[in-house]
């Protein structure tokens, strides 16, 4: 044997196969269930006792469901709204309880003999396996496809046709967007207003380090200013894309970016407050650097450098909003954004 | 207070001729510059207690801030000239000293990114001389009074009026950096926005008004007072209202949410089908009528 390094079975000196005897299962070892009666009844009350504690529960749940006040005043049980917590914990414990009884059950009582079940073949039988094929083939002649190479290609054809209408179908997800992204609700000389509560801002009301969270007047329509009502639709795009914010710095550290000399009011710049990236509202600003970062990506802006990207995905410097002053020295748009605001788009490029 | 009586005899007892009529007199002019303290005109005395307390306010200055913030609260930039060692202190106002260091952010330990706040160090009376030495570089913001932030004096329907206003205030100003809960947030490189739950409401407002750190500042003429106002009751009503939802984990969302579903709860259950299969139900005897 020991000269033997073919790895293969040793022969025998009668021809056959020397094989390893089939070893068969080890003896069954009992559990203490099976052999001591006080333990099986045991756990048998265990068992019962997890499923009684379960119904226990259940009905708790709907006790607690009926008992506890929600809405506007609710029931408050050391600082936590009673409804919710008592709900979760009962049935939590209800199906907690099942659970733990069934393995409790399959474990302690359920028979457990190991038993054997042979592996057959997965191959059909020759007989299945001709007879198969033999339908198929002439099922194939008997249609005449192979024969008739002009029905075999129309019906192809027709058959693929039938695809179109679902793909010409997709047109009716929405109306094209025409060249809606690229303006927004801002046009020349609308007062820039304070969001939620709508005033407009005067030009000594910012301080140097102020950041004011600002929207186009018109989303603040009143019989004064002359705005019409949006609703729906319009009122979502338009407060979607028109949101502006305002910063204050000193404007010798403000350096405005080619041809914007004169967007900047005494330090005071504005920029949109959608990221380039994919259109979060950003206003976490950091007062003495003006980097202005977006809490989805991390894509941050320089305010004081013309909205230029410092760091994260965002691929285009933030759009910024041309300010000027009117007559009553309230801050107003020169016009609006000189490019689509918002992250990028397939006709962008 | 024995001791005390004991030398105030031996005193008496031998230098009786010399020292009393000294005492005598100073206890006099003590007496009537007291009095004339007390019952001189208003305006006077506060002018007199306003030097005295930016002197006062000096001498703490002195020891206290001027290593970093120069001499005259002018500021000081490090030594290649290029980064801010102490900021000047030239028109931040009383309202900036009374945050900084009603906080404990001022004086710093060290300086750094950000200064944490820590033990307060001064009592209020050496906070108000501070920034009346500070104010009197150059005029900034003032301390608010208790009356700028507290609901007092707004009726039921006006308080819930300015709460929902100032949630709405909050939502739109504070919530990038702060959390929707005002429990604070990761800022870029290392620096956070800190936690509003425990801030007292004139540290709030202190803080919208000058802007400490990167806070940007939300000026009287960016957020009006009474706006201040609505957003401090509305931070007070969040500490009041109870936790509906059970355990709120500190309020920062997915991050502790997703830990303790990971942890406790995936973890739970791993463990317990570890527990399961570890102990084993077999025993060592013979079934005896099988």
């Amino acid at each position: 044997m020991s000269d033997n390094h073919d790895n293969l079975p040793v022969s025998t000196t009668d021809g056959s196969v020397d094989q390893m005897p089939d070893p068969g299962l080890p003896a069954h070892t009992w559990r203490p269930t099976d052999v001591d009666e006080k333990a099986e009844r045991r756990a048998e009350r265990q068992v019962a006792a997890m499923f009684g504690l379960s119904m226990v529960c259940t009905v708790l749940f709907v006790v607690s469901y009926f008992a506890f006040k929600i809405g506007d005043d609710p029931t408050v049980v050391a600082g936590f709204g009673a409804s919710n917590v008592f709900l979760g914990l009962s049935l939590g414990f209800a199906l907690l309880l099942i659970g733990v009884g069934i393995i409790q059950l399959a474990r302690k009582l359920m028979a457990d003999h190991e038993i054997v079940e042979m592996r057959h073949p997965a191959r059909s039988s020759d007989e299945d396996r001709a007879e198969t094929l033999a339908a198929l083939d002439q099922g194939v002649s008997e249609s005449g496809i192979g024969r008739r190479p002009l029905v075999r290609n129309m019906m192809l054809g027709a058959v693929g046709l039938v695809g179109v209408p679902l793909v010409v179908g997709l047109r009716d997800l929405g109306p094209l967007p025409g060249d809606k992204l690229y303006h927004t609700i801002w046009e020349p000389g609308m007062r820039i207003v304070k969001d939620v509560v709508g005033t407009p801002i005067h030009v000594s009301d910012m301080v140097i380090g102020d950041l004011l969270n600002a929207e186009p007047e018109a989303l603040f329509p009143t019989e004064e200013n002359g705005y019409p009502e949006l609703d729906g639709v319009d009122l979502q795009v338009q407060k979607a894309k028109g949101p502006v914010i305002l910063h204050r710095m000193a404007p010798s550290e403000n350096k405005p970016g080619p041809g914007r000399d004169n967007w900047a009011i005494d330090g005071i710049v504005c920029y949109s407050k959608i990221c380039t990236h994919v259109g979060c509202p950003i206003s976490l600003n950091e007062q003495t650097t003006h980097h202005l970062l977006c809490p989805c990506h991390q894509s941050t802006f320089d305010l004081s450098d013309a909205g230029r990207v410092i760091f994260g995905p965002a691929n285009r410097s933030l759009p910024q909003l041309p300010l000027a002053v009117d007559g009553e020295g309230y801050l107003v748009a020169q016009s609006d954004f000189t490019e689509p605001v918002g992250p990028s788009f397939w006709e962008r490029g | 207070m024995r001791f005390l009586n004991r030398s105030a005899g031996r005193l008496s007892r031998y230098r009786r001729s010399r020292v009393a009529g000294l005492l005598v007199m100073l206890f006099g002019l003590l007496l009537t510059g007291g009095l004339f303290a007390a019952f001189s005109p208003a305006t006077a005395e506060s002018q007199a207690n306003d030097a005295d307390q930016v002197a006062a306010g000096r001498q703490l200055f002195l020891v206290g801030c001027s290593f970093c913030h120069g001499r005259n609260g002018q500021g000081q930039l490090t030594n290649d000239g290029k980064q801010q060692f102490g900021p000047s202190l030239v028109g931040v106002g009383p309202a900036a000293v009374d945050f900084q260091v009603g906080t404990g952010r001022m004086p710093a330990t060290q300086p750094g990114q950000q200064i944490p706040p820590k033990k307060v160090v001064y009592s209020q009376d050496e906070i108000d001389a501070l920034a009346a030495y500070v104010s009197s570089l150059g005029p900034g913001p003032a301390v608010p009074a208790e009356g700028d932030y507290s609901s007092a004096g707004l009726s039921d329907a006006e308080k819930e009026a300015a709460v929902s206003r100032g949630g709405q205030i909050f939502l739109t100003n504070c919530t990038a950096c702060h959390n929707f809960g005002g429990n604070g947030g990761a800022m870029p490189e290392g620096k956070i926005a800190y936690n509003l739950t425990k801030t007292t409401p004139k540290h709030i407002y202190e803080a919208m008004l000058t802007g400490p750190g990167q806070m940007d500042v939300f000026s009287n003429g960016n957020l009006s007072p009474d706006e201040k106002r609505d957003v401090i009751l509305y931070l007070q009503s969040l500490r009041e209202t109870p936790e509906y939802g059970g355990l709120s984990l500190g309020g920062l969302g997915p991050v502790t949410e997703g830990l303790a579903a990971w942890l406790v709860g995936i973890g739970g259950l791993v463990g317990f089908a570890v527990w399961i299969a570890a102990h084993t139900t077999r025993s060592s005897k013979e079934k005896v009528d099988a």
